[in-house]
C-alpha cells in the first residue's frame, strides 16, 4: 500500500560502426553551374538525420553557406555505394566520405576563382557566405556563383569531388578473440529515479539524469533528438516491451499496439541531459554517432533503481508488475536500500 | 534540460567552425510537417498488385506438399509462388558478407523451423483478394518437435532446428562451437579472489517497432530493368540480395529508398524486395510486398533474446580482477545477422573496464522461433544490461557506491583491453562524474580527481603473460580455410566435440561487505595536447576480393 | 468486376469525387483512389494514429472508416495544413525538431490542429492527452508537446 522511491546508476561505452570494419561508404559531390552543390549518397535516413548531418560537413568543407548544398539519396543509379544505416556508422564513416569528396571539389573551386583573380589558389580563403577572396583582402574576391561559371563554360574545369572512407578489415582469433572491433567509441552514464508501487507492482521512472560523451555534437538539436528519444525506448525497453511475455514460450505474444506496450506522452520523465565531446582522432570533426547508445544505460539503471527501491532484483526484462509482485511476496514485502 | 558540458576536453577540439556546430533545421522536416515525404509506399501506380505470404501455423515442421491450386483460382488472384519460382531460393545475405553458410529459404519447400515462416507468396489485384487467397493455400504438414529455451536446444537429443550446423550452435572459425575471448587467466584469479559474485541475467527478444512496416514495391521500368522501391536501412545489402537471389545482373535493379519511417535494425535485412521484383518479373505488373503490423510483430525479426552469466572476482577495495561471461544469443531458426552480434558482442566485453583476466565463452543458439536479427544496441544492449546490473551487485558486495565502483574500474587512456588492444579517447570517468554532481551524489576525493586521460597505461598497459587457452567446444568437418564453409559433401560430415564448459551456476549470496578501498595516490599528468580533427585520416584501398558479387569480405575469420 | 461507389466530397477545402472499392478504408481511398499520400499505414488496426484524418472537424481513424461514408462531407489531411502558408503548428514543429523520421508527423499535426481549434489555450495535460492516440517511436514525445504548446501559448510564428 506505498509507492517507494529508488535510484539506479549504469555507466556504458558504445563502439562506432561495424564491427571490424570493412563497411565502406562513399560520396559523390558536384557543383551545378551557379555554385550549388549536391552531394549523391545511398546513405539511409531513418530519422537519423543522415541527410542533415552530411549537409553540414559538407557545407563545411566546402566552405559554402548551408542553403548551397543539397544531399540527394538514395538511388542505385546516382549515388555510390554505402554500406548501409546501422551499427551507429553513418556519421562516422558517410561523415569521412563526404569531407574527403567536398575537399576535392573544394580545390577545383579554388583552382578556378585562382584563375580568375588572378592569384595563387593557396592565397584563397572561403567566407562561407558564398564568396571566395584572398586571404586579408576581402575586396579581392569572387563568388562561388561565379567562380562555378567560369569553371564549367570558360575554363573546362569539373566542380566535383570523389571520397570513399573504409576501416580495414580486422581479423578475429579463434583461440583468443583477439580483434580490433572499432576505431571509437562514444560513452554514456545515466541516473534514474524510480517509484515503485507495491501493490500494483508498477514501476514509474519519475527522473533521468544523464550524461553522454558524442566525439563533437556536429549538430546539437540532432544530438539531442537521438538522446532524447533514445533514452525514452531505453524505458520502454525495461518496463514495456517484450514479443514474448513468457519467453522462453512463445504463448501470448502481441500482434498490436494494444498488446505490445510502450510508454506514451503521459509516462514520460524528466531527462536532464548533459553532452561531453571528445573527438575521434578519425572521426568527422571528431563526431561520434550516438544514435543506439543512447538507450542502452537505461535498462540497467531501471533494474538498480528498483533494487534500490524495494530490496527485489529482477534480472529479467522486461520489468513487468507481474515480476515486482511475484518478488516481493517472495521476500515478504519491500526491503529499500537506498545506496544512492 | 540540455547542456554541453564544452570545458571537459576543451584543449583536444576547435569549436570555431562555421556550420558544424549549428543546431540548423533539417533539411527534411519541411516533407515532413507537410506529408511530402516520400516513404517507399507513396508511389502511384496503375495497376498495382498486393503479394501476400502463406505462413507456417508450426514452429517446426515437414513440409509434405503445398497445394495453390484453389487459391489460384480465386478472384483477383494473378499469380501465386511457391520456392521453385525463385531462381536461388535462399537468402544469401551471409555469403553476401562471407560471414557464414546460407541457411535460410525465400519461400520454404521442405521444412519450416519457427511459427510465421512463408511458404507461399499470393500475388492479387488487392488486399482483400491476396488474404482470402493466402487462406485458400493448403498445406499438408509433419509436426516436428520443436525447442524454444537456448540451453535446451544445445543439449544432445534436442531437436535439430537447422541441419547445417551440429546441437544447434553456429560454429566459428571452423573449429568451435563458440567464440571465445581468452586474457590472462581467470581461474588463477578465482581462487585468490576475496569476493566472487555471481549472476545470470536474461533479455526478452523485442520489436524494432517502427511506425512505418517493413516493404518494397516493385515494377517493371523502362529498358527491361526493375525498379523497387524500399523501406531498406542497406540499399546496395539490398540489392545485392536481391540480384543474387533473382540471378539478375546488378545492373539490371534501379533501387530507390532512403527515406525511411524508422528502421531501429529491423530494416537492415527483411528481404521483401526479392519477392517483390520476382512478381513484377512474372506478371508484368508493379507489385507491392509490406507487412502488416502482426507480421511486423510477430514475424519480422526482433532483437534476439539473450542469456548472459557473469562470475567476478573482487578485491574487498571494489577492484574487480577477474571477469567471465558465458552468453547465449538466441538466434532464432536461422542465422541471419547474429553469427555477426556474438563477433561484436565478444569485442565489447567486459565493458568499459580494466580488468586483468577475462574469459568468455558466446554461443550463437538456433531455436524455433522467429529468426532475430539487428536492433539499436545490436549485440551490445543485452551485454550492457548483465554488465551494468552486475557492477551493482559487486557494489553492494564490497559496499561501495556504485558510481564509485564504476570509476575505480574504468578504462582509461593506454589500457589494454581483453581483445589486446589499446584504449584510446576515453571518457567514461568524466559522464560518471557529471551524473554524481548533478544527482548531488558526493563522491570521494579520489573519485572526483579522476580523469579518462591520467592514471591509465603502465603497468595496465600490459598483455598477461599467461593467458590460460583450451580447446573446448572443437568440431571437426568444417574447413578453417573460409568461414564456417563445411568440408565434405554434406552436412551429415560434422561432429561436435562434447563441450567440458559449464555454464555459471545461479548467483551465490555475496560475502560481507568490505571496507572501503584503500586510497592510491595518482601521479598528476598534462593531458596530451592533440591537433584538432581538420582532415580525414587517409583510407586505405580494401584488398582485393575473388566474386563478383561480393561485398569485402567482414568475416574476418579467414586467416591470412 | 468489384462494385465501386461513387465518393463525393471535399479534401482540404476542393470538391472532389472518385470511386471507393468495395469495402475500402479511408486511408487507402485516400492514398491510393485519390492520391492525398499524407496520412499513413501504421498498423490498420486504429492503435496506431498514423492515418488520422479530420471528417467535419473531428479526429478520425481512417483505416477503420468506410471510405463511402465521408460522401457529402469534408475531410482534411496534413497536407491540407498549409495553404501554401505554413500552419503556426507546421512551423512549431520544425523549429522545435518535432520530428524525425516523419512518419507520425502528419496524423500528430491533424490531432494537434483538431485541439487547437477546439481548445485554443490547452495545457500540458490536455495536449498529452490529445496525442496519446498517436504513437511516435522515435522523438520521444517531448519536443511534440514543446511544438503545440509554443503555438498555444502565442510563441510560434504564424
Amino acid at each position: 500500500m506505498a509507492t517507494h522511491r529508488g535510484r539506479g546508476f549504469a555507466a556504458i561505452n558504445y563502439p562506432i560502426g561495424m564491427n571490424l570494419g570493412g563497411d565502406p561508404s562513399q560520396a559523390l559531390v558536384h557543383s551545378n553551374p551557379d555554385g550549388k552543390f549536391t552531394v549523391a549518397l545511398s546513405a539511409i535516413d531513418l530519422g537519423q538525420g543522415m541527410k542533415s548531418v552530411t549537409r553540414q560537413i559538407a557545407a563545411e568543407t566546402l566552405g559554402v553557406p548551408i542553403e548551397d548544398v543539397y544531399v540527394d539519396t538514395a538511388d542505385s543509379d546516382t549515388g555510390p555505394h554505402d554500406m548501409g544505416s546501422f551499427a551507429s556508422r553513418g556519421t562516422h564513416r558517410m561523415g569521412n566520405a563526404v569531407i574527403q569528396a567536398s575537399n576535392e571539389a573544394r580545390s577545383v573551386m579554388l583552382e578556378a576563382a585562382a584563375e580568375e583573380l588572378e592569384v595563387d589558389a593557396a592565397d584563397l580563403v572561403t567566407d562561407g557566405k558564398g564568396n571566395i577572396h584572398v586571404k586579408g583582402a576581402p575586396s579581392r574576391s569572387i563568388t562561388t556563383m561565379a567562380a562555378a561559371q567560369a569553371a564549367q563554360f570558360k575554363q573546362g574545369r569539373t566542380i566535383a569531388g570523389r571520397g570513399i572512407f573504409l576501416i580495414p578489415l580486422s581479423e578475429v582469433d579463434p583461440d583468443t578473440g583477439e580483434m580490433t572491433p572499432v576505431s571509437c567509441f562514444a560513452h554514456a552514464a545515466m541516473l534514474v529515479d524510480v517509484e515503485v508501487d507495491d501493490e500494483t507492482g508498477e514501476v514509474a521512472v519519475i527522473d533521468m539524469q544523464s550524461a553522454y560523451e558524442v566525439g563533437r555534437a556536429l549538430n546539437p538539436k540532432l544530438v539531442e533528438q537521438q538522446l532524447r528519444g533514445g533514452a525514452w525506448m531505453g524505458m520502454s525497453h525495461a518496463i514495456w516491451e517484450t514479443t514474448e511475455p513468457y519467453y522462453p514460450s512463445r504463448e501470448h505474444g502481441p500482434e498490436d499496439f494494444n498488446s505490445y506496450l510502450m510508454p506514451g506522452p503521459g509516462d514520460l520523465a524528466p531527462h536532464h541531459i548533459s553532452v561531453l565531446e571528445r573527438p575521434a582522432p578519425d572521426g568527422p570533426y571528431g563526431g561520434k554517432g550516438p544514435g543506439e547508445m543512447c538507450a542502452n544505460p537505461v535498462l540497467p539503471a531501471v533494474v538498480n533503481a528498483v533494487y534500490d527501491a524495494i530490496g527485489v532484483r529482477i534480472d529479467d526484462l522486461p520489468v513487468t508488475p507481474e515480476k515486482v509482485l511475484r518478488g516481493l511476496k517472495a521476500q515478504g514485502g519491500a526491503k529499500p536500500r537506498r545506496m544512492l | 534540460m540540455i547542456e554541453f558540458r564544452k570545458e571537459f576536453f576543451a584543449d583536444e577540439r576547435d569549436d570555431d567552425l562555421n556550420e558544424i556546430g549549428k543546431p540548423t533545421r533539417r533539411q527534411d522536416i519541411l516533407g515532413h510537417v507537410t506529408g511530402r515525404s516520400p516513404f517507399f509506399d507513396d508511389h502511384q501506380f496503375d495497376g498495382l498488385l498486393h503479394l501476400r505470404c502463406v505462413r507456417s501455423p508450426h514452429h517446426h515442421a515437414r513440409i509434405r506438399r503445398v497445394d495453390t491450386s484453389q487459391a489460384e483460382k480465386m478472384p483477383g488472384v494473378v499469380r501465386v509462388l511457391t520456392g521453385k519460382d525463385v531462381p536461388t531460393n535462399l537468402n544469401t545475405l551471409l555469403s553476401l558478407l562471407d560471414f557464414g553458410i546460407d541457411d535460410e529459404p525465400i519461400l520454404s519447400d521442405k521444412k519450416v523451423a519457427y511459427r510465421g515462416e512463408p511458404v507461399a507468396a499470393v500475388i492479387a489485384a488487392t488486399e482483400a483478394q491476396a488474404r482470402a487467397a493466402v487462406k485458400a493455400v493448403r498445406v499438408d504438414w509433419e509436426v516436428l518437435p520443436h525447442v524454444l529455451d537456448v540451453e535446451e536446444a544445445i543439449k544432445p537429443g534436442a531437436p535439430k532446428v537447422l541441419d547445417i550446423y551440429p546441437n544447434n550452435k553456429f560454429i566459428y572459425h571452423g573449429k568451435y562451437d563458440h567464440q571465445k575471448l581468452r586474457f590472462g587467466d581467470v581461474e588463477a584469479a578465482f581462487a585468490s579472489a576475496d569476493h566472487i559474485v555471481e549472476g545470470r541475467y536474461q533479455m526478452s527478444p523485442i520489436e524494432q517497432a517502427p511506425i512505418e512496416t517493413c516493404g518494397a514495391i516493385a515494377a517493371p521500368e523502362q529498358n527491361d530493368r526493375y525498379v523497387c522501391y524500399t523501406s531498406t536501412q542497406a540499399l546496395f545489402f539490398s540489392l545485392g540480395t536481391a540480384a543474387k537471389v533473382l540471378q539478375t545482373p546488378s545492373s539490371k535493379l534501379h533501387f530507390v529508398g532512403g527515406t525511411v519511417g524508422g528502421g531501429f535494425g529491423g530494416k537492415v535485412d527483411s528481404i521483401h524486395e526479392p519477392l517483390a521484383i520476382l512478381g513484377a518479373m512474372l506478371t508484368g505488373r508493379p507489385v507491392k510486398y509490406a507487412w502488416d503490423r502482426e507480421e511486423e510483430m510477430q514475424v519480422g525479426a526482433p532483437r534476439g533474446a539473450e542469456r548472459w552469466y557473469i562470475k567476478d572476482a573482487v578485491n574487498r577495495d571494489g577492484r574487480i580482477t577477474a571477469r567471465k561471461f558465458i552468453g547465449y544469443f538466441d538466434s532464432g531458426a536461422y542465422t541471419r545477422l547474429s553469427s555477426y552480434a556474438i563477433i561484436k558482442g565478444v569485442g565489447h566485453l567486459p565493458g568499459p573496464y580494466t580488468i586483468p583476466n577475462v574469459y568468455a565463452d558466446v554461443y550463437c543458439v538456433y531455436t524455433n522461433r522467429t529468426p532475430a536479427t539487428a536492433m539499436r544496441g545490436f549485440g551490445i544492449t543485452g551485454v550492457d544490461f548483465a554488465i551494468e546490473t552486475h557492477m551493482d551487485k559487486v557494489a553492494e558486495t564490497v559496499g561501495l557506491n556504485p558510481i564509485e565502483l564504476r570509476i575505480l574500474n574504468s578504462y582509461r587512456d593506454g589500457d589494454m583491453k581483453a581483445h589486446r588492444r589499446e584504449a584510446k579517447n576515453c571518457a567514461l570517468v568524466e559522464c560518471c562524474q557529471v551524473v554524481a554532481e548533478k544527482a548531488g551524489i558526493t563522491l570521494s576525493a579520489e573519485a572526483r580527481a579522476a580523469t579518462s586521460l591520467t592514471g591509465g597505461g603502465g603497468e595496465r598497459a600490459r598483455i598477461p603473460n599467461y593467458t590460460a587457452t583450451d580447446q573446448n567446444g572443437r568440431v571437426e568437418g568444417f574447413d578453417t580455410g573460409s568461414y564456417a564453409r563445411k568440408s565434405g559433401s554434406g552436412p551429415a560430415a560434422a561432429t561436435a566435440q562434447p563441450s567440458t564448459a559449464q555454464p555459471a551456476r545461479a548467483p551465490q549470496p555475496g560475502s560481507q561487505p568490505a571496507s572501503r578501498p584503500a586510497s592510491a595516490s595518482r601521479p598528476e599528468q598534462a593531458p596530451p595536447r592533440a591537433d584538432p580533427p581538420a582532415k580525414p585520416p587517409e583510407s586505405r584501398p580494401a584488398a582485393s576480393r575473388s566474386g563478383a558479387m561480393r561485398f569485402s569480405s567482414l568475416s574476418g575469420f579467414r586467416r591470412r | 468486376m468489384m462494385a465501386k461507389t461513387p465518393v463525393n466530397f471535399t479534401l482540404n477545402g476542393n470538391d472532389r469525387a472518385a470511386f471507393a472499392e468495395d469495402g475500402q478504408n479511408l486511408l487507402e481511398f485516400l492514398r491510393r483512389g485519390v492520391g492525398d499520400m499524407s496520412p499513413k499505414y501504421g498498423c490498420g488496426q486504429g492503435t496506431c494514429g498514423a492515418c488520422t484524418v479530420l471528417v467535419d472537424g473531428e479526429t478520425h481513424l481512417s483505416c477503420l472508416v468506410l471510405a463511402e461514408t465521408v460522401d457529402g462531407k469534408e475531410v482534411r489531411t496534413a497536407s491540407g495544413l498549409s495553404s501554401p502558408a505554413l500552419d503556426p503548428l507546421q512551423t512549431a514543429f520544425m523549429e522545435h525538431f518535432a520530428a524525425q523520421c516523419g512518419y507520425c508527423t502528419p496524423g500528430m499535426l491533424v490531432s494537434a490542429r483538431a485541439l487547437l481549434d477546439r481548445n485554443p489555450r490547452p495545457s500540458r495535460e490536455e495536449v498529452i492527452e490529445a496525442i496519446s492516440g498517436n504513437l511516435c517511436r522515435c522523438t520521444g514525445y517531448e519536443p511534440i508537446i514543446q511544438a503545440i504548446l509554443a503555438v498555444a501559448e502565442g510563441r510560434a510564428r504564424a
